[in-house]
């Protein structure tokens, strides 16, 4: 942002050790486009250069100070003044002075925690990067550079059915069962749905999956409700005694894991929407949370190796 | 052992359906009738009923096959009681036709046969939706106007309890 063109300027480059090897991964951007970001787990190091490139060679470039930084941050769209940073650290790189000629740097963040997966949802993002500032009276030279974090969970955990009866006394009873609670991005849903009494005219049946986030505390919380997807189950008019099976495979759709109070300050919760339509469009339905994450219930045997392979059947 | 990374979709058991559910009718049958259009009066004191004929096998209706005869403005009255006491959205009624009723009209007004076929068609889709809906089904006016004989305009509101 240099109106004048005496006086020296840079430009900033941030490269990873590992670019040529570490996998990227494709992460939705704010307006709904999809790029491919380097991906990094919680635990792994993340380290490289800063090249600092003069404009124009052979003048000087006085700084006050030369750092990299790694942040995780959660960003409220409607707030976007206050970022929440629950990651913050700083390497400096070099002291202030002057540089006389273009300069590489390394960096290393050692083990650096990475706590919560990356998420762009409709009001609130989260997201890690590396932010290499040239500090200058006047005006700062930052470049970022975004990356893209999952999380796993490790350790196999109980993934219990779901099996519930509901109704309308005297008037509608069915017994839903899902077949887990815990579900993976491509997992399949496989449940059935049995009519233990029909005094309603039904005209089809349908099983919707809604992502509801939740932005915000107390008195201003917002929840954006999305659905995901609306799949028809059955059609016609059942009678007492029948069930119906019910396969969805999760894999077709975009969804993100369970997010639950990140920080204190929002959640990404699934649901099954199950609902019943007469041949008045009345509708009755029900609805019942499920998780979405990555339990998957075989033993870790290299954590670096096998990380990389859960990591490609859940996303 | 299956293979972990490939889900496991087949069905979930389920109980097989007993024979006399598979094929015996269905529970929820209802279906009512608004026919047989009679003008009854003389001059300008003359109104239309309707027979309404219900038959149905929902336990919560004590007649399972009965008749009865309504005019235009119980079924207005029964759309004010389920709109004050029940949380329902009830349907539209056919027209009120006010312009009908104003003098010098080259036709029969309200008691033009087209109207009336209209009107009959409006009040049996009227009523048909109402009666399905397992909230209006609660209510004692809806009881009372498909199964009582007459209207008692001076009832007490309130639920049906089985």
């Amino acid at each position: 942002m240099s109106f004048f063109s005496f006086g020296q300027s840079a430009e900033i480059d941030v490269v990873l050790t590992d670019a040529e090897t570490r996998k990227k991964a494709e992460h939705k951007t704010e307006d709904g486009k999809k790029d491919k970001y380097f991906l990094f787990y919680d635990g792994e190091t993340v380290a490289g250069k800063v090249n600092v490139t003069l404009k124009n060679p052979g003048k000087r470039l006085e700084h006050q100070g030369i750092k990299i930084e790694f942040v995780g941050q959660i960003e409220l769209y409607y707030d976007r003044g206050n970022h929440h940073e629950f990651v913050s650290l700083v390497k400096d790189l070099a002291r202030p002075g002057e540089l006389t000629q273009s300069q590489t740097f390394d960096f290393e963040f050692t083990h650096v925690e990475k706590p919560y997966e990356s998420y762009t949802g409709q009001n609130v993002k989260l997201r890690y990067f590396l932010r290499a500032t040239v500090s200058r009276r006047l005006n700062d030279i930052s470049k970022e550079m975004d990356i893209v974090v999952h999380t796993l969970s490790t350790y196999p955990e109980l993934n219990s059915s779901i099996k519930m009866e509901v109704g309308i006394e005297d008037c509608l009873h069915i017994e839903f069962e899902y077949n887990k609670s815990k579900y993976h991005l491509k997992d399949v849903i496989v449940g059935k749905i049995y009519f233990l009494l029909v005094r309603i005219k039904i005209k089809h049946m349908e099983i919707d999956i809604i992502k509801r986030e939740t932005t915000g505390t107390g008195p201003s919380v917002y929840h954006e409700n999305d659905t995901i997807a609306k799949y028809e189950i059955m059609d016609g008019a059942p009678v007492r005694g029948e069930s119906i099976p019910i396969r969805l495979f999760l894999a077709g759709y975009e969804m993100t894991p369970t997010m639950r109070d990140i920080n204190k300050k929002f959640s990404v919760r699934y649901y099954l929407n199950l609902v019943l339509i007469d041949e008045e469009e009345r509708r009755y339905f029900k609805q019942q949370e499920i998780t979405i994450d990555c339990t998957r219930p075989f033993a870790i045997k290299g954590r670096i190796f096998m990380i990389s392979v859960i990591d490609d059947l859940c996303h | 052992m299956s293979d972990p990374t490939v889900a496991d979709t087949r069905r979930l058991n389920s109980k097989p359906q007993d024979l006399t559910d598979a094929y015996g009718p269905p529970s929820n049958f209802l279906e009512i009738d608004v026919y047989d259009p009679q003008t009854i009066g003389v001059g300008r004191n003359r109104f239309t009923t309707y027979e309404v004929r219900m038959r149905t096998n929902l336990p919560i209706f004590k007649l399972k096959d009965s008749v009865v005869r309504r005019r235009y403005s119980d079924f207005e009255w029964l759309k004010n009681e389920l709109e004050r006491d029940s949380k329902i959205v009830v349907p539209p009624l056919p027209g009120k036709a006010l312009k009908r009723q104003l003098p010098f009209r080259g036709d029969e007004g309200i008691f033009e046969e087209s109207f009336i076929e209209e009107r009959r068609v409006g009040l049996e889709q009227f009523i048909n939706r109402l009666a399905g809906h397992p909230l209006a089904q609660n209510e004692r006016c809806l009881h009372m106007f498909l199964q009582d004989e007459s209207i008692d305009r001076n009832y007490i509101p309130g639920k049906v309890r089985k």
